[in-house]
């Protein structure tokens, strides 16, 4: 076993939270440019699988590399390695005691240690990108769920991550602010941004995705093509799974 | 009814004791003063250092508790009566020839350090574990977490019960009447016993509840505020 090559390597990982295997054993790679989907029922893994990804859990077995750096062997800088991982969550988590600047230029300065005026246009140029420089001076209370999800990705964009970690961002929204949403990730597969996302939006992962993973009880039972996951998939607990998907008026 | 009225509100006495009660009061004042500010930036440390996480923290957090424990169950009277009479005993340079005021701001700063710094946890605990999950994994340390996201949170959520501490501790400033401060309330004593007319009391008690007041309305104020907020975030 070896990471050679891909930009991110999980080897034999497992996550145990008590006498609960949460992860069993995962085996997955990533390449850099590319965007692969985690699919699977609710409780199947997928956020502890993001999490140990950028050190949020510790996995209890396997390893885990990066940008051919191992930081599963507790020596790694936490803070160095989450500055190149950005993840966005579903409950968005914007700060609500910020304006949306505020939030988008916090890392900017403390962390990249840029000075007022540079994280500042760092995060303005950001909003404008999103759209929403119009709102850049109000409290994420006062804006709709599709966009403080949208200034939650900016905040996350404005460290400059070589790996973004999406997890079931459009999960709390309405079902007409899903798309922008959606089609901001979509500009940002354009632009080449590697990234890993949890969804259930599997139109979405077939359109974007260069690989589908279908986890279920903690384990990757199938990978592959998004052509050859939904149309054609090889597990009957994804085929399972899917014609749930599909009842639900999902695909 | 008029015999009450002349022990407690004679118009007579009550002219004669104005200006030793308020010359009094301004001790309880400044007392007040500097016991706050000193409670607020000593409570906020121990808030802290009670959360800290980790092994290494552990005696930290254990002393921080045996420090609330200990100053929550014990009357300011003794904490007071300690101070006046122990720590001069001491004969320790630094500390063992101050004023009883100085004293007196001691005890209340010890006293209350201990209740604010509840106040304070309970903010800091109250802010959801997402928001320090959001900060960290953009990089910010523990420090620059808790510094730029949870105690900005924390604090403005604990003012209305921090306020509701700060009007005790005002008046707890009269306990230090009793260890040898001439503050409002020993004036009112000394007056009493002089005279044997109790309008000093009335004049003291007033003064406080000037101070207390606006303060106690102001923390309504905030509370009210707050809940419109958050009714306004729900729909
Ligand atoms: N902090 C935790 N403590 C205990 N169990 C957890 C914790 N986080 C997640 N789990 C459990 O791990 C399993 C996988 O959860 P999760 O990774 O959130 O799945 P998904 O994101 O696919 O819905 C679930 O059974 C969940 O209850
Ligand atoms: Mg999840």
């Amino acid at each position: 076993m070896n990471a050679n090559g891909h930009f991110v390597a999980l080897e034999g990982v497992t996550k145990r939270f008590g006498d609960l295997e949460v992860l069993r054993r995962v085996n997955l790679t990533v390449e850099e440019h590319n965007v692969v989907c985690l699919i699977g029922a609710s409780g199947s893994g997928k956020s502890t699988l993001l999490r140990c990804i950028n050190l949020l859990e510790k996995v209890d077995e396997g390893r885990i590399v990066v940008d051919g750096e191992e930081i599963t062997n507790g020596q790694v800088d936490v803070n160095a390695l989450r500055r190149k991982i950005g993840i966005v969550f579903q409950a968005y988590n914007l700060f609500p005691h910020m304006t949306v600047l505020q939030n988008v230029s916090l890392a900017p300065r403390k962390v990249r240690g840029l000075d007022r005026e540079t994280s500042r246009e760092v995060a303005m140029e950001l909003l404008r990108r999103i759209g929403l420089e119009d709102k850049a001076n109000e409290f994420p209370d006062r804006l709709s769920g599709g966009q403080q999800q949208r200034v939650a990705i900016a905040r996350a964009l404005a460290m400059n991550p070589r790996l973004l970690l999406l997890d079931e961002i459009t999960s709390a929204l309405d079902p007409q602010l899903v798309s922008e949403v959606l089609n901001l990730v979509r500009s940002l597969t354009e632009v080449g941004m590697t990234m890993i996302i949890a969804t259930h939006e599997m139109t979405f992962a077939r359109e974007v995705s260069d690989r589908v993973c279908f986890l279920d009880g903690g384990v990757i039972y199938e990978q592959g093509p998004p052509e050859q996951i939904f149309s054609n998939p090889s597990e009957p607990r994804t085929r399972e799974f899917l014609a749930r998907i599909i009842e639900a008026g999902r695909l | 009814m008029h015999r009450v009225l002349q022990d407690f509100a004679d118009p007579f006495y009550f002219r004669q004791v104005l200006p030793d009660i308020w010359s009094g009061f301004l001790i309880n004042v400044h007392m007040m003063v500097i016991a706050e500010a000193l409670v607020l930036v000593l409570a906020l440390v121990l808030a802290i250092v009670r959360g800290l996480p980790g092994r290494g923290a552990k005696p930290f957090r254990g002393l921080a508790i045996v420090y609330t424990d200990f100053f929550r169950g014990t009357p300011l009277t003794i904490v007071a009566y300690a101070f006046i009479l122990g720590v001069p005993g001491l004969r320790y340079a630094g500390i063992s020839n101050y004023s009883n005021e100085v004293y007196g701001i001691m005890a209340l700063t010890v006293v209350y350090t201990a209740y604010v710094t509840e106040v304070y946890r309970a903010g800091i605990e109250s802010v959801h574990g997402s928001q320090r999950m959001a900060a960290r994994s953009l990089g910010l340390s523990y420090g620059q977490a808790m510094r730029y996201v949870v105690l900005p949170q924390a604090i403005r959520r604990v003012v209305p019960p921090l306020l509701n501490d700060f009007i005790g501790l005002q008046k707890d400033t009269a306990i230090i009447g009793a260890i040898g401060v001439t503050e409002a309330a020993a004036q009112g004593q000394n007056f009493a016993s002089s005279y044997f007319n109790f309008t000093g009391f009335l004049v003291g008690a007033v003064f406080f509840i000037y101070l207390t007041i606006p303060l106690a309305r102001f923390t309504d104020h905030l509370i009210k505020q707050r809940e419109l907020r958050e009714r306004a975030a729900m729909v």
